[in-house]
């Protein structure tokens, strides 16, 4: 069989067809998976939002926004309100940090996960343990409002991840900035912006990168 | 040329990696482990047999001078029907390689196939052609994602995303960092290259 | 004034501490392919520079104009990748017409960028991130920035290197990445800059 010529109503002809076709399959494919990656997306959340809480047994309400935190309002079965969950962003040593952090609703931390990180791995990652309970900065428990949630280089009480202060600092900013969102005028005593400025005044003037 | 001698050529004496050097982006980002470099691997290798497959199909039916946008759109569609499908059933795969995936479709191996190879043989050839290379460029991967892993971690086949909790070689307080890390990902490949080279190439 | 300050922070970000090629792994292709002389890295910085800042903005504009309004997500890579292929066509097409000189000092490279992963990936980014369009534009150009210094530093190495003497079996690629790891670990030092 020979090759098709290249004119002009070839040309046109063929390309048509082909993306027509592609854009045909893959609308096929997005409708057939559309819904199975939702529910996975959902399961993942509400997965999260029960480690977090660490309960089992619990409500989930649709989600609210905060000043770009996602607050999940979560309650037992009775509707008796058990506290929130928060999903909040700060900027890590290579990217954005992204924790979701469970409060009690006296303003308790009962858990927390990493969602999604660029940090260096091997390093970094090590927030997904470091401060969880029983771990060397244990967070858990703590109230943000109470205890001082830095890294004890900032004069905090938290054990900083070891050769990872940057990150240790934007974890912790994370779950202040997370706690600020439940409690606007709580004083927190550090959020992103501060360690932000801190930071890059640091580095700038002794260009030291952890 | 028959297929055990394709199949081989893409294996070892065209391995895309080591001797070709196509795809360098890939194989850079994603084989900071084992797992990941496996994953991207096994990835490529779907797309690039598909690719080649119906390209050499399609082949005679594309006028010459719009051959490379038809080939990209095909190879665009798998990329994003692998993409769909990997969200659906495989999400902890789909997050480990984020970017890379659709970053795929710009993997010079799989346009450089098609052009190569499926746009003048047979559509048995031609996946016997998309396998070889696939399969050559899936063991540089894992070659290259275990050293890093190895020298970096202490660790060999460890995946939190699958609950691998792998094999303890030195173990992690004996891990260099650097191998993880960008630079140690040029390093590796540097020296696995010049050691191909010496050791096949003669 | 915040924002200002966040555009500057994503300038220096993207130029020095993530570095497209020597962090992110972003167009290593060309960077190993076509830096064997400074000032054909120079050109290829150049030409990558201007396609992906014209391919960001231009993507950018579909997906929330036309993607995101008709649910056409799952077309992002599709499209993108066209979009790229004809931008890099058209910009030949009117450089060879209206300035030959440049035509000439970039033509060779043009065809080369439509599977450079850094444009397509760059455009992928700004939507991944979230960026508006200032930003985006602000990020995709300073990304593009950093793929010319990276190119222009490694080509010069290159140059160097090639009057070494280095054994037979690590000749041409092999110490190129080498040279290519040293200059990554030196990139590296900018890293926590900004955060």
């Amino acid at each position: 069989m020979k090759r098709i010529a290249s004119t002009m109503t070839n040309m046109v002809l063929v390309l048509t067809i082909v993306s027509v076709l592609a854009a045909g399959v893959l609308a096929t494919v997005n409708r057939m998976t559309l819904p199975k990656i939702e529910k996975i997306n959902q399961d993942m959340t509400g997965q999260g939002v029960r480690k977090v809480m660490g309960n089992e047994n619990i409500q989930v309400a649709s989600p609210d926004t905060c000043e770009g935190n996602i607050l999940y309002r979560v309650t037992d079965s009775n509707g008796q309100s058990l506290g929130t969950a928060v999903v909040t962003e700060t900027q890590g040593f290579g990217g954005p940090l992204k924790v979701m952090v469970g409060f009690s609703t006296e303003g308790v931390i009962l858990g927390y996960t990493v969602l999604g990180t660029s940090e260096t791995p091997g390093l970094g990652t090590k927030a997904s343990s470091w401060f969880q309970k029983g771990g060397k900065g244990d967070i858990v428990g703590k109230n943000p409002s109470r205890n001082k949630l830095a890294v004890k280089q900032d004069k905090g009480e938290i054990d900083a991840i070891t050769a990872s202060t940057i990150t240790s600092r934007a974890f912790l900013a994370a779950i202040n900035n997370a706690y600020r969102s439940l409690n606007p005028d709580a004083s927190v005593t550090i959020t992103s912006a501060s360690v932000l400025q801190q930071d890059t005044l640091n580095n700038l003037t002794t260009g030291k990168d952890r | 040329m028959n297929n055990l001698k394709i199949f081989l050529n893409g294996v070892v004496k065209e391995n895309p990696t080591l001797v070709l050097l196509l795809g360098m982006c890939p194989t850079l980002g994603t084989t900071s482990s084992a797992i990941n470099g496996l994953s991207m691997g096994v990835a490529t290798t779907f797309v690039l047999i598909m690719s080649n497959f119906i390209i050499s199909c399609i082949k005679n039916l594309v006028p010459d001078k719009v051959r490379i946008p038809c080939y990209i759109v095909v190879i665009a569609s798998l990329v994003t029907l692998l993409q769909m499908l990997l969200q659906a059933y495989l999400p902890a795969i789909y997050a480990t390689l984020g970017l890379y995936i659709p970053l795929i479709v710009v993997n010079c191996i799989i346009l450089g196939r098609a052009e190569s190879f499926a746009a003048k043989h047979g559509p048995g050839a031609s996946i016997v052609d998309g396998l070889g290379m696939g399969i050559g460029f899936t063991w540089a991967l894992t070659l290259l994602g275990a050293v890093r892993e190895w020298l970096g971690t202490g660790i060999l086949f460890r995946s939190d995303d699958f609950g691998l909790s792998g094999w303890t070689l030195q173990g992690e307080d004996y891990g260099i960092l650097f191998f993880v890390l960008a630079p140690g990902a040029f390093l590796v490949l540097g020296y696995l290259i010049a050691l191909f080279n010496q050791s096949i190439k003669k | 004034m915040d924002y200002i300050l966040n555009l500057f922070l994503i300038i220096i970000t993207a130029v020095l501490v993530n570095n497209v090629v020597l962090a992110q792994f972003l167009g290593i292709c060309p960077f190993l392919g076509v830096s064997r002389k400074v000032e054909t890295a120079n050109g290829m910085g150049m030409a990558v520079t201007a396609v992906t800042v014209m391919a960001s903005l231009v993507t950018f504009i579909i997906q929330k104009y036309v993607l995101n309004t008709f649910g056409l997500e799952y077309l992002q890579t599709i499209v993108f990748i066209l979009v790229i292929a004809s931008l890099v066509q058209m910009t030949e097409m009117v450089l060879r017409k209206s300035m030959p000189v440049l035509y000439q000092a970039l033509g060779v490279f043009l065809p080369l960028i439509t599977t450079n992963c850094c444009i397509l990936g760059v455009a992928i980014l700004v939507i991944q991130k979230d960026l508006d369009m200032i930003q985006g534009v602000v990020y995709s150009a300073s990304t593009a920035l950093g793929f010319w210094l990276a190119m222009v530093i490694f080509a010069g190495l290159r140059e160097q290197l090639e009057m070494t003497d280095v054994p037979k079996s690590m000749k041409g690629v092999p110490i190129a990445l080498i040279t290519a790891s040293l200059l990554a670990m030196a990139f590296m030092g900018f890293s926590g800059i900004g955060r």
